[in-house]
């Protein structure tokens, strides 16, 4: 069973005369229920990834299989519907909403929902679940300014869940956060993926890559290497 | 999209507007102004048009009114009927005829009244006190027909016409001037070597104003009335004026003939007959008038028409000017806000979500500022009474009160035209609609990869 499949994955770009190879040849599966990092050199190709990943482009060939939906034949609306259904986002620079409260924040996926754009009594418990899961649960009126850098992570955390997705891709989520909090952040993480979220996370940190069961290093816009940590912090 | 979505959208927008309170007031402010404006110049014209209504209304709209018209003199030679004067004079003979009236008043069915006068300006005295005065002769019917009210004695009577009796009604200034000490009725006051017994005293009558230049307004109160048999005896047709040692004549049987119609659909028809009639008696000669104060209304209206095309146009520019403006903001607001549309993106917002959304905010921005313009021209009449009192204290003196001019604008009282309220309202929102489109499209239109890198 897998959450995510990626089949001779390729993306050019055309800058003009260049052209850019960002991704030449990626093919990938990634069980249910993983926690994946993505490492790599800038340049490497993992944002390129990450992107297709997320549903916000499409590739220019193979296949991106999420949960039974070919990514790349899907036109702007679906693409919008799956990133919405199946996807949950957490950013390096969390991306909150300035003008919205921590729950209105949370509830943002929520009118976005193809099938039922009103928030019912059952979404607004789950949300107020989440934000006690996060432990926001006494923070739901501050806006973004009014919380710290960790609390403005938990806060995307709450919001990636809210529609439920399939996959959890976190863009170098702790990136922005000292040591203290980064740990609380990559145990909540943790946490999530012992409930059996699928996690991807890009990371250029290897003590942050060292937490996820599943290393992949991108080189060039190739897999250089794929495979479990050991003990000693190298990847095998 | 269920109504619950749609106030949401709306709360939502109003709270990303109200993050710069001061910039969305501002934008607000070119519809503001464009919407009270519109308010504002439909109420004046309005108010305009139930004023030259009323001034209508005085004159009678049954009524048509036939004058006579001094014609263009000829140089060498008098026109049509002259008559030869001594010396080889010429008097110019012209206007309506007594045998006009007998015409239309006998075969003219519509027609249910009909009251003749002939004016001169004469002098008129009371031992040593003098008066130029218009000197009209008239019937009974003329103090009804011209909303004369009596202060004192009688008005002419039909008897009087019968008898050519040597009675006068003197209008309330000539009376003040003549008779400054004593008690004019009983009295007899003289007119060019006759006298004349005052039987009554009109009370003031405010003077009527001119509309739109066909009829000059009228003074009523410094004239003096005889019957009109009596006029026709006593001074004649012909009128010598002697002016520093030439003198001109001229003879004219009557000045005006006022007709009463029956109905009021029967005006403008009758009208017509009474133009024929006359020009088959008159032939070229352009003697004389007939004045319509049912048509006057017609064209008053159709002149305000113009007048509102004119004033709305101006008003709509500046609707224009304030949609660029809230147009304009919308484009900076759409590139500052970036990163947001990009996370909205990424969280499943589709192109069409994001145009919903700058959409609404635009439409509340120009809405509110209709609504807070409405207001504002609900204030017009309130607003045109203080500049009244501006115009009267600074700019003018008194004296401007009484000329046409003067009249029209302190006479005007602004009437909001309650229909230009909702309508005022939906051209605002179709402005933020129309001008709020390209705004929302570009920011739809956005890469979402782009937009979430934006600083």
């Amino acid at each position: 069973m897998y959450a995510a499949r990626l089949i001779e994955l390729t993306k050019t770009y055309f800058l003009g005369d260049n052209v850019v190879r960002a991704l030449r040849g990626i093919t990938v599966d990634i069980p249910a229920g993983d926690f994946v990092a993505i490492m790599g050199s800038s340049g490497s190709g993992k944002s390129t990834l990450l992107n297709l990943l997320g549903a916000l482009d499409r590739p220019t060939s193979g296949h991106y299989v999420l949960s039974g939906h070919d990514v790349g034949t899907l036109n702007d609306d679906h693409l919008s519907e799956i990133r919405n259904r199946l996807i949950g986002f957490i950013f390096q620079s969390y991306n909150l909403i300035p003008q919205y409260t921590v729950l209105e924040n949370i509830q943002v996926p929520l009118h976005y929902r193809s099938d039922c754009r009103t928030i019912g009594p059952a979404d607004m418990n789950r949300c107020l679940d989440l934000a006690n899961k996060v432990g926001l649960g006494d923070r739901l009126d501050h806006r973004p300014f009014q919380l710290s850098g960790g609390q403005q992570q938990r806060v995307a955390i709450a919001r990636a869940l809210i529609n439920d997705p399939e996959i959890i891709l976190a863009d170098e989520p702790t990136g922005n956060l000292d040591s203290v909090t980064e740990k609380e952040i990559m145990e909540l993480l943790t946490g999530l993926n012992r409930e059996g979220r699928t996690i991807i996370m890009v990371t250029h940190e290897t003590s942050v890559a060292r937490r996820a069961r599943h290393q992949i290093v991108m080189q060039d816009g190739l897999i250089a290497s794929d495979g479990m940590f050991n003990n000693d912090g190298e990847s095998k | 999209m269920p109504i619950a979505n749609t106030l949401r959208t709306i709360r939502l927008a109003l709270k990303s507007l109200m993050l710069h309170k001061l910039r969305s007031g501002l934008t607000m402010l070119g519809i503001v102004f464009g919407v009270f404006s519109v308010i504002a110049m439909l109420a004046i014209g309005e108010g305009a048009s139930i004023q030259a209504q009323q001034q209508v209304l005085a004159l009678g709209a049954t009524n048509i009114i036939c004058v006579t018209v001094k014609p263009p003199t000829d140089s060498s030679q008098s026109q049509g009927a002259g008559r030869s004067g001594s010396r080889g004079f010429s008097v110019p003979k012209y206007g309506l005829l007594r045998a006009d009236y007998e015409l239309m008043t006998k075969t003219i069915k519509t027609i249910s009244g009909a009251v003749r006068m002939r004016e001169i300006v004469s002098e008129v005295r009371y031992l040593q006190q003098g008066l130029n005065a218009r000197l009209v002769g008239s019937t009974a019917e003329y103090a009804e027909m011209n909303h004369l009210h009596l202060l004192r004695g009688r008005f002419l009577s039909d008897q009087d016409e019968n008898d050519m009796a040597n009675v006068v009604v003197l209008g309330a200034s000539a009376a003040a001037t003549l008779f400054p000490f004593d008690d004019p009725i009983g009295n007899a006051i003289q007119i060019r070597s006759h006298r004349y017994t005052v039987i009554g005293v009109t009370k003031m009558r405010t003077a009527s104003a001119s509309i739109g230049g066909s009829l000059s307004g009228q003074d009523f109160n410094k004239d003096v009335y005889v019957p009109l048999s009596t006029f026709r005896s006593r001074i004649g047709d012909m009128v010598v004026t002697r002016l520093s040692g030439t003198f001109s004549a001229e003879e004219v049987e009557l000045n005006q003939i006022t007709l009463k119609v029956t109905d009021r659909s029967e005006v403008i028809p009758t009208s017509e007959v009474v133009r024929e009639s006359l020009r088959l008696t008159h032939g070229t000669k352009a003697d004389f008038e007939v004045i319509v104060p049912l048509e006057l209304l017609r064209q008053a209206d159709q002149i305000r028409q113009i007048f509102n095309v004119v004033l709305g146009s101006i008003a709509a520019i500046s609707l224009v000017v304030g949609g660029i403006g809230i147009m304009n903001i919308m484009l900076a607001t759409v590139t500052e806000r970036t990163r947001e549309i990009g996370i909205r993106r990424a969280l499943g917002a589709r192109q069409r979500d994001i145009i919903d959304q700058f959409l609404t905010e635009t439409i509340v921005l120009a809405g509110s500022g209709g609504l807070i313009g409405i207001l504002l021209g609900l204030a017009t009449p309130l607003a045109f009474q203080g500049l009244k009192e501006i115009v009267r204290n600074f700019v003018f003196d008194q004296a401007s009160d009484v000329s046409p001019m003067g009249m029209m604008f302190y006479g005007l009282e602004p009437r909001i035209a309650w229909w230009s309220l909702p309508v005022a309202f939906g051209i605002s929102v179709g402005i933020g609609i129309v001008f709020g489109i390209y705004p929302a499209r570009s920011a739809a239109r956005m890469d979402p990869i782009e937009a979430l890198r934006h600083v």
